[in-house]
């Protein structure tokens, strides 16, 4: 890595304007994210472990807690294979409309999460589109686990492919073709060429989109109902929790929230490191 | 006229699976995002034109609209200026904790929105460690729009930081040793040089970071206090109307907010056009 700090004159600021700025900073970091963080955990344990430990031991919260998880096995596998799938006909074809698509495969980060619940509630709601039909049948969505975990759904829509597409681009059709010359099937040459190639991106869309389908709360806000127990995701339990000026189990929840956040990270940070080095690998060979 | 279907054709390429994957992607990214989108919009127009016209314009949505702009404009302009900072130190510099304050920026991405919302409130609060100290001296933070500001910063932190990281780090050195050896001073080359090649990239941080504020709820509500005419901002506006069972007014304000959506959304594409071409790659 370069480092610019010796070189001399006017080439590089002066030691006070620095020192000056990497003190901005770190004030700026620090105040705006250390300290938030660590109040999580000040204010969990601010009435001591046993407390804190207390806060797990209600019905309310492991629900939450089962049903947070529930909504990620389900809202993850289904977005991963989209995300395959999309970067497979983006990546390894050229056809008209290419750009429009991957638009439209990022639309739901540009849509405010209240927006996407609330879309799910014209469709499925008791006055929605399919609202009679459901009623009749007696399905319920809104207000149900279903329609938590199609609000997920829809918030975590783009992260895998959004990392696949410019990865399967950068690593192109050569090595694929190569293995069908070979008389590889197409699922083989998926399966031995094309997922090692793309492993460390894969696993990298997978933990940011698990981190959202486990965090989201303004989306499945919308559709829950805020029934205790039932349709309640463990960020909707700590509104409750703190609603209720209970804030030490609010802030305990929240700490599960912020230790699967720090993993996400610390995952995060890794991942790139290996998918750098991989990119790089790839470059070399050329 | 001959209409061009080649987008029905199946492309030229040996490699198997068009079919199946493109069918697939498309079904799903229907059944998920084209539809329900599709819906909102047939719903705003079976409410009628006189009707949208009066839910998006009541005094209280429009005075919901003006808060969540000028909250996010705040918001968005104090991110540029220290994500600008923040990515330059990181990138030029070496110091004690870097990696992890590195890593850091991402926490508002990676923590869920109500946390920070109630992590922040309780920081603010009268009895927090900052709102203690600020609250005597007549500076009210909770509550009040500079709360909902605060929360907005800390949720757009990334973008900025982010996008100009990158753009940073590909700066070539020679330009500013020629711009030093034609007699320019430090702060003459960052301003004329180092300035205008990143300046599309630190314009599409401001505008990620602005998006991201607009639609903004979860870290929201809880510093806001939700007061109507006050401190209330358009996603919570659709939430209460919701709850209210105002269908119509809450579709009225959500397709005002999505079309806004949608025309910040083609403004990023366009910059960071821009922002790869300045910086000498080719637009993706």
């Amino acid at each position: 890595m370069k480092t610019f700090n010796n070189s001399n004159g006017a080439q590089s600021e002066s030691t006070l304007v620095k020192y000056g700025l990497i003190f901005t900073a770190i004030c700026f970091l620090t105040i705006m994210l250390l300290v938030p963080l660590i109040t999580i955990f000040i204010e969990a344990f601010r009435k001591g472990i046993e407390a804190y430990f207390l806060a797990f031991n209600d019905q309310y919260v492991l629900q939450a807690v089962k049903l947070t998880v529930i909504t990620a096995l389900i809202a993850v596998p289904l977005n991963l294979v989209f995300g395959v799938c999309a970067s497979w006909a983006i990546a390894k074809y050229s056809f008209f409309g290419k750009s429009v698509l991957i638009t439209l495969i990022d639309l739901p980060f540009a849509v405010s999460p209240v927006i996407s619940g609330f879309v799910y509630v014209l469709l499925f709601g008791a006055q929605g589109w399919f609202g009679h039909w459901l009623i009749e049948n007696d399905v319920q969505i809104i207000f149900a686990a279903p329609g938590i975990v199609l609000a997920t759904i829809f918030v975590t829509f783009p992260f895998v492919a959004r990392e696949l597409i410019p990865l399967m681009q950068e690593q192109g059709n050569d090595e694929e073709q190569a293995a069908l010359l070979l008389g590889a099937s197409g699922f083989q040459t998926f399966m031995k060429v094309t997922i090692p190639n793309i492993k460390w991106g894969l696993l990298y869309g997978v933990i940011l989109c698990n981190a959202r389908a486990m965090g989201e709360f303004g989306a499945v806000s919308v559709v829950s109902g805020h029934i205790q127990g039932v349709t309640n995701t463990m960020p909707l339990q700590v509104e409750i929790l703190y609603n209720e000026y209970n804030f030490v189990a609010a802030f305990a929840v929240s700490t599960l929230l912020a230790i699967l956040a720090l993993l996400t990270l610390v995952l995060k940070y890794s991942l790139e490191w290996k998918a750098k080095k991989q990119l790089e690998k790839l470059k070399e060979e050329e | 006229m001959r209409l061009n279907f080649n987008i029905l054709k199946r492309p030229k390429s040996s490699i198997p699976g068009f079919g199946l994957t493109m069918g697939y992607t498309i079904f799903y990214l229907s059944i998920i995002v084209l539809i329900p989108l599709l819906a909102l919009f047939t719903e705003a127009f079976s409410v009628g034109w006189e009707k949208f016209f009066s839910a998006t314009t009541d005094a209280r949505v429009v005075e919901s609209y003006k808060l969540t702009f000028y909250t996010a404009t705040i918001a968005a302009l104090v991110n540029t200026f220290f994500g600008v900072i923040v990515a330059w130190c990181l990138v030029r510099y070496e110091f004690f904790g870097k990696r992890v304050f590195d890593a850091m920026v991402d926490l508002p991405f990676a923590l869920p929105t109500a946390v920070s919302g109630i992590a922040l409130t309780t920081l603010y609060s009268h009895q927090g460690w900052f709102g203690k100290y600020l609250e005597p001296i007549g500076l009210k933070i909770v509550f009040t729009p500079i709360g909902i500001t605060i929360a907005l910063i800390f949720i757009g932190l990334p973008f900025v930081v982010r996008t100009v990281q990158p753009a940073l780090e590909e700066l070539e050195v020679e330009q500013e040793e020629a711009s030093s050896s034609l007699g320019a001073n430090r702060w003459q080359t960052f301003y004329k040089v180092i300035l205008p090649t990143i300046f599309p990239a630190v314009l599409t941080g401001f505008a990620l970071s602005f998006a991201r504020a607009l639609g903004e709820y979860g870290s929201v509500v809880f510093i806001s206090g939700n007061m109507p005419f006050k401190t209330e901002i358009s996603t919570l506006l659709i939430i209460t109307k919701l709850e209210q069972y105002d269908y119509a007014g809450a579709t009225a304000v959500a397709v005002v907010m999505l079309f806004i959506s949608f025309a910040m959304l083609l403004v990023i594409n366009i910059l960071q056009r821009w922002s790869s071409k300045r910086r000498g790659m080719e637009a993706i």
